[in-house]
């Protein structure tokens, strides 16, 4: 062995290694091809010994090869080989071969799965390290999908070196294996907060990746970023944190308020340029978000404006071209602001950094108004005359267009002055955009009725002077713009003042030189002028004119029926047989002008470029329907919950974004709406345009001013070397400049007059104020036609979105509970070396389900808050809603019983609120609903019975009110009534606020009582009401302590078998302002029910809670129990006890708590098919019971929603008043509810194969409501 | 995202080239031409920034450079990546290859593209940024190497470093000796 090394090691000595080749490569500069060539066969060669040094080697120089563009892939086979070496230096050199040319097409990668997984195993942190680095270029979905487990074990490796490249790596895994996001999500999230910085960072670029491209599932991590930044210093973190919230912050205004402030501070305090630099940006986007809702953000403005002047000013070019890049977001919404810097940026114009005025330029576009269009305008009619090189002087031409002719025109006064200026533009010299030019014009003359006859003069000259233009012919050159006028002289001819002389322009010899496409245009409208003419001269008397006409189209024409171009030659022959015809006519002295004219006649209008689209989808036709019965699938598939949550997608996600785009939408039409009301540019959008189109005199109707010509339409000569004086927009220019003037001095007139006239108003507030935009009225009233869109154009303006990316697949609910059946593949066999995965897997597990409904239930609770204003208001609202609500619900509850039912509620406010998408979103509502602090919580929980409302600052506590003192309260459990209080001597004034005590039963007080209190405040479109399973447990002056029902079982599976498990959640929250630590947490075991230990600790043994509390701030443990029988429901005694620690002193302090598990703990929300139901119902196996409550005042669906969520049900079937429903405890007894409603009454039937657990889950319903 | 990293010099050699997406030789070859292209006509004191070439990228991508010696570093990014960032990470990019290459030159770089792309998985893996800290990222790249050394027999991991030491160790660097990392004592914009 040691022998046949050192052969190896000899034999590659013999052999060419990279270093050879590079320099043999370099000694070879002539016939470097063949060189190479003879180095691929010597490769090869290599490639076939049994020697893997040899073979690495050979690899080696391939990837070299490779990267000089050779095609390396039929060497594939031999990289996977050097992969599986068991040498790292090898290893790392097939890695990096397979990471340069391995794709997903390439089929030995399925080869390497096994390998792969090996490596990922291994021991050696840097086989692993290098596996991974390579898997990260070449993951295909076979590998994402048989790997995810094994990566998603590596992050929680014990080296961070592995841990953070399995982190980062995930998020190629999610764009090629969608379905590994959710599993593996939880775990991801955990990262954030890893120990090593390097981690944790791995883990904010993953989630900010995936968040950037959809948002909406990550807003509720929003508290968690909010924490990071407030607390890394890691710039790196910092920037992808602040670029993230820039994502985030469209979405839910309310967390751009949250940011302001820290990002302020963090703009003036850091020196780093880029992260001030993100965050101006994420200010931006705040402020962006924020522009409709918020006044009085002026300060921030001006802060970003400044600093990015600042930027901008810098000698360092990198910045001043991200201030002007950051300054043209501003722009959009804020562009007063940016307007005043106008100078600096007409200075950018001149910077010699082409990137930089391009940037400069862009920046224009926005800063235009109806008041400094033509001067800025002006000036960059200078910069196109002074542009060197015609990259960036197209580009000036085309950004001219751009800001001139934007929203509809909106900011041009004058047309005459912007048909001046394409004329003048026509003159640049090589430039490619000719055809944006004609386009333009064609636009212009075509769109602004009123402006046509001027347009038709400038165009006569135009074609008069086509010589000039002709000269440097080009493809896509100046000529286009002879189509323009061509077309325009021909289609408005009635307005020529010389039509035989623009025909005798059109039909010149050098016509033919044009391309092909220009003169059958020429051709075409030489015969809409013929018929003008004729049309004009047929009424005098003397007839040789118009048979000189066409005498002279006669003579002329032929040179086109020569034409080499088809379309030329075709039109030619026709209107010159016509033509022909028509002179024999003339010369019998009959009328044709009449006929001849009607063959042009008629508008052409433009259609809106979407008008295909819109056309509505007619009633009652289903394009997605199918035609004939689908090809069926397993039916059995349907059973799983798997199918069920790939067939409810679609549902939601769909509607989901309609509604929100559709808001959006209505938005953006009620402000066009708007603009075209008080634009006076505008006609409606009204059927006439498509009238006016058949019967002419429509047109008369509309109220066109007449054209003041104050300059007069001596039409410049388009000669490069221009007549005296200033060009022609500049003259119009100048009137416009005096119209104004003069426009202002009547106004002012007329204001005095007003205020003469009535003198005791409150008179004008801007008679001599700095003009504003609208007082600038256009000179001429110009109507622009509109687009046309078919009748009944849909009014829908969506964004097309690619369909084809990949991240659409990643738009995955992150916070729905898991599903069974969402778990990540794990191999069977599994090969050694992973030990540790089984039991985390485990452990990931169980911790993915509660946390979603932890959330979610949280979340409830401080909805509410932010509800209760909006409450009265919407009452009413409300009951009109309910009815359609009913409906909705409806469809939800029986289409996704599957569902847990918290979910189902949830998606029911998504339905009614667009903008909050997720579940979570309330949870962050609440911590985003902190802002405003509720100083008086302490109030609320003396005075409130309902616990939660001292308990909604928890999560968040620590930044709104970290030194606030808080009730004291000591718990108990059963009834609702307080009993004890404790206070604590070194807190006196609290007691002042708080001597009562009072405790909640979780499912008792927390189910009904605090919701008859928080309950009404529904917002108007909500129409349920928010409902939280925490309940309070206990309560000092140091701590409380908040208890989620007992229900949360991890895996039901796992539960069936060993007994069962009941998982308790138990929110912490250190409510004084002392740090503490050492939590035990203990319970007395009874018989039946007992805390589960770690092994080998005794039976009386406390837990430790992994955590200290910092003053204010909560956090979460969990604790699971082992529970035997569960027909009843149990009640255990606990203790909790702590240290405080002071600055100078520490103290050991105790709270009692009783735990209260009631049977409905053990139910979990199971989803059942109707089929499934009545097959259950009829096996006759459950006995059955029944119960009356009286006096329910609430709707149906209130109560279904309620038994759902608090006793754990879900709806099978709903049919008006009555419902079925169904539910499973963690040991596998049925319970099915037949719930009907008449008035007040409600009854319940119920069947279960465990009739004291019935009776019992019964009394707790009534219960429930007995509270309402 | 970093959609590609370039290295090529002042003749549009390519020095390195990492695509975090698949692309055929024939057009990683055109791209480099391009962005070559794109890059070299630029001034000196120009902005590092280009809005990206026809073949890579689109609206949503930059192209990031820097030019240091005879070498362009050239990374292509999309939106979700810091531009300044960008500059920094280049920055600490060279310094790491100047201090695991002992002043490094365009040389290096031609002789031991292999190395410098293990220099660069240490920092950027599948078009994300893994490490910034280049302590951490030497640290991880030597331990490696030492790993490489160990495997072999003595003599052979000497006869490599002693055929670098005859090759470079050249009076005079100019041209493709000269040294990337001297005249630019930067300021980074990330500190």
């Amino acid at each position: 062995m040691a022998l046949k090394i050192v052969k190896g090691s000899i034999d590659r000595m013999f052999d060419k290694n990279l270093q050879d080749l590079v320099r043999g490569i370099r000694n070879h500069k002539e016939d470097e091809a063949k060189y190479i060539s003879t180095c691929i066969d010597e490769i090869k060669q290599e490639l076939k010994q049994d020697n893997i040094a040899v073979k690495a080697n050979a690899v080696c120089k391939l990837t070299y090869l490779q990267m000089l563009g050779y095609d390396v892939s039929w060497a594939a086979f031999n990289i996977v080989e050097v992969m599986s070496s068991s040498k790292f230096t090898y290893k790392r050199i097939g890695y990096l071969a397979a990471s340069q040319c391995f794709h997903e097409n390439t089929d030995v990668i399925m080869l390497t799965t096994n390998q792969i997984r090996k490596d990922l195993s291994s021991p050696n942190q840097y086989d692993t390290g290098v596996a991974l680095t390579g898997l990260s270029c070449f993951v295909t979905p076979d590998l994402a999908r048989d790997l995810a487990n094994d990566i998603m074990t590596l992050m929680s490796h014990t080296k961070p070196y592995i841990r953070k490249k399995a982190v980062l790596i995930m998020y190629k895994v999610f764009l090629k294996y969608p379905e590994s996001l959710r599993p593996a999500f939880p775990r991801l999230k955990e990262k954030l907060e890893d120990p090593d910085p390097g981690v944790q960072s791995a883990a904010v670029n993953v989630i900010c990746e995936l968040a950037r491209r959809n948002p909406k599932n990550y807003l509720s991590l929003a508290p968690l970023f909010f924490k990071l930044m407030t607390s890394s210093t890691n710039n790196w973190v910092l920037i992808k944190i602040i670029k993230l919230f820039g994502a985030l912050t469209p979405l839910e205004p309310r967390l751009g308020k949250k940011l302001i402030e820290p990002l302020t501070n963090l703009i003036h305090s850091t020196s780093a340029m880029s992260l001030l630099y993100e965050c101006v940006n994420t200010v931006i986007a705040v402020l962006i978000s924020l522009s409709s809702g918020m006044p009085n953000h002026s300060a921030s403005i001006q802060l970003c404006v400044q600093k990015l002047r600042i930027l901008i000013e810098d000698s360092d070019q990198n910045l001043k071209y991200l201030g002007l890049l950051a300054m043209s977001k501003i722009l959009k919404t804020h562009p007063k602001s940016v307007q005043s810097h106008k100078d600096l940026i007409l200075q950018c114009l001149d910077d010699k950094d082409e990137s930089i005025r391009l940037r400069a330029l862009d920046l224009l576009y926005g800063m235009v108004s109806k008041k400094n269009l033509m001067e800025i305008v002006k000036k960059l009619m200078i910069h196109v005359d002074k542009a060197e090189g015609t990259t960036y002087r197209d580009e000036l031409l085309t950004k001219i267009i751009d800001i001139c002719s934007q929203s509809n025109y909106q900011y041009i006064t004058n047309f005459e002055w912007y048909i001046s200026i394409l004329v003048e533009l026509t003159r640049l010299e090589g430039t490619r955009h000719g055809h944006l030019i004609a386009s333009q014009m064609l636009d212009v003359a075509i769109r602004v009725k009123a402006i046509r006859v001027f347009a038709v003069a400038q165009m006569a000259t135009l074609l008069d002077n086509a010589h000039l233009l002709t000269g440097n012919m080009q493809r896509n050159g100046i000529c286009e713009v002879l189509y323009a006028a061509a077309w325009i002289c021909g289609e408005f001819s009635e307005h020529l003042e010389n039509p035989v002389q623009t025909l005798e322009a059109m039909l010149r010899p050098k016509v033919a030189t044009l391309p092909g496409h220009i003169q059958a245009v020429y051709v075409q409208n030489a015969a809409k002028l013929f018929a003008t003419i004729l049309k004009n001269q047929e009424g005098n008397t003397d007839s040789t004119a118009a048979q000189e006409t066409s005498q002279m189209m006669i003579d002329r024409l032929p040179l086109f029926v020569q034409s080499a171009n088809l379309e030329v030659q075709e039109r030619a022959s026709c209107i010159l047989q016509l033509v022909k015809y028509i002179q024999k006519l003339q010369q019998k002295d009959v009328e044709v002008a009449e006929e001849v004219s009607a063959l042009f006649a008629g508008e052409l209008n433009p259609v809106a470029p979407k008008a295909q689209k819109k056309v509505p989808v007619p009633e009652g036709l289903d394009l997605d329907a199918w035609i004939n019965e689908p090809p069926s699938e397993s039916e059995s598939e349907d059973e799983q919950p798997k199918a069920i949550f790939t067939k409810e997608e679609p549902k939601h996600s769909r509607p989901r974004h309609t509604e929100v785009d559709e808001k959006e939408l209505a938005r953006r039409r009620e402000a066009r709406k708007q603009e075209q009301a008080n634009n006076p540019f505008y006609i409606k959008a009204s059927p006439s345009s498509q009238k006016v189109y058949q019967e002419a005199p429509g047109v008369e109707h509309i109220p066109v001013v007449q054209i003041d010509l104050s300059v007069p339409l001596k039409v410049p000569a388009t000669t490069p070397s221009h007549p005296t004086g200033l060009p022609m927009s500049d003259q119009y220019v100048k009137l416009e400049e005096e119209r104004r003037q003069k426009e202002r001095a009547e106004k002012k007139k007329k204001e005095k007059k007003k205020r003469k006239e009535k003198r005791s108003g409150r008179g004008k507030k801007h008679d001599s104020g700095p003009e504003s935009e609208e007082d600038i009225t256009p000179a001429h009233v110009v109507d622009i036609v509109t687009e046309e869109m078919p009748e009944n154009a849909l009014p829908s303006d969506d964004d097309d979105k690619d369909p084809n990316d990949p991240h659409k697949a990643l738009d995955i609910d992150l916070d729905k509970p898991l599903a069974d059946s969402e778990k990540l593949p794990v191999r069977s066999h599994r090969a050694a070396g992973a030990p540790k995965s089984s039991a985390e897997d485990g452990e990931a597990e169980n911790a993915t389900p509660q946390e979603p409904k932890k959330k979610s239930s949280k979340e409830k609770r401080d909805k509410k808050k932010d509800k209760e204003r909006d409450r009265k208001r919407s009452k009413e609202e409300k009951k009109k809603k309910k009815h359609k609500h009913e409906e909705k619900e409806e469809d939800l509850l029986g289409g996704q019983a599957e569902e847990p039912v918290v979910q189902s509620e949830e998606t029911k406010e998504v339905e009614a609120q667009p903008t909050s998408t997720s579940a979570e979103v309330s949870d962050l509502d609440f911590w985003l609903s902190n802002a405003p602090v509720p100083s008086n919580t302490q109030e609320a929980a003396t005075v409130a019975e309902a616990a939660p409302a001292p308990e909604a600052p928890a999560g968040t506590a620590a930044d709104s009110e970290p030194e606030e003192p808080k009730d004291t309260e000591t718990e108990e459990s059963k009834s609702s009534k307080h009993k004890k209080k404790k206070q604590k001597k070194e807190k006196e004034e609290k007691e002042k606020k708080k001597k009562k005590k009072h405790h909640h039963h979780h499912h008792h007080s927390d189910g009904g009582g605090e919701e008859s209190v928080q309950n009404g405040t529904v917002e108007e479109e909500e129409p349920l009401p928010p409902m939280s399973n925490y309940c309070l447990l206990a309560e000092n002056s140091y701590i409380k302590m908040m208890m989620e029902d007992a229900d949360q079982v991890c895996d039901i599976q796992g539960n069936l078998q060993d007994g069962s498990q009941v998982v308790v959640s138990v929110i912490f929250e250190n409510k004084s302002d002392s740090f503490l630590k050492s939590m035990e947490f203990n319970v007395l075991d009874s018989l039946n029910s007992k805390l589960q230990r770690p092994e080998g600790s005794g039976p009386h043994d406390g837990l430790t809670v992994p955590f200290q509390l910092p003053p204010g701030v909560s956090n979460e443990a969990r604790f699971v129990f082992t529970v035997q029988s569960i027909v009843m429901p149990q009640k255990l005694k606990g203790t909790l006890t702590f240290i405080v620690k002071n600055e100078d002193s520490s103290t050991h302090e105790k709270l009692d708590f009783k735990l209260h598990f009631t049977c409905t703990s053990y139910l979990i929300t199971t989803p059942c098919y109707s089929d499934a139901f009545a097959k259950l119902l009829e096996s006759g196996d459950l006995k059955s019971s029944s119960v009356r409550l009286e006096g329910v005042n609430m709707p149906f669906h209130h109560l279904l929603a309620r038994i759902c969520f608090h006793h754990h049900f879900s709806v099978v079937e709903r049919i008006d008043s009555c419902a079925s429903m169904y539910s499973r405890s963690i040991q596998g007894h049925h319970v099915c509810l037949l719930v009907k409603t008449s008035g007040q009454t409600v009854s319940i039937d119920a069947k279960c194969d465990e009739p004291t657990l019935l009776g019992n889950v019964l009394d707790e319903i009534k219960q429930t409501f007995s509270q309402c | 995202m970093i959609k590609a990293i370039l290295i090529f010099n002042n003749h549009g050699k390519p020095r390195l080239s990492k695509f975090y997406e698949h692309y055929n030789e024939d057009t990683e070859q055109q791209i480099i031409r391009e962005t070559f292209h794109l890059v070299s006509k630029r001034d000196e004191n120009v902005c590092n920034f280009l809005e990206g070439g026809m073949l890579i990228g689109g609206s949503d991508y930059k192209l990031i450079y820097r030019h240091y010696a005879t070498l362009y570093f050239v990374f292509c990014v999309d939106s979700s990546e810091s531009e300044l960032g960008i500059l920094d990470l280049i920055q600490v990019f060279v310094e790491t290859l100047d201090k695991c290459f002992e002043n490094v030159c365009e040389l290096d770089l031609i002789f031991h593209v292999d190395k410098v792309h293990n220099i660069l998985a240490e920092m950027v893996m599948g078009g994300m940024v893994l490490e910034t800290n280049m302590n951490e990222i030497i640290t991880q790249v030597d331990a490696q190497n030492k790993m490489e050394k160990s495997e072999f027999f003595p003599f052979f991991s000497f006869s490599l470093s002693l055929y670098r030491r005859l090759s470079f160790s050249l009076p005079g660097r100019t041209g493709r000796h000269r040294p990337v990392l001297q005249e630019r004592p930067l300021v980074p914009y990330q500190l």
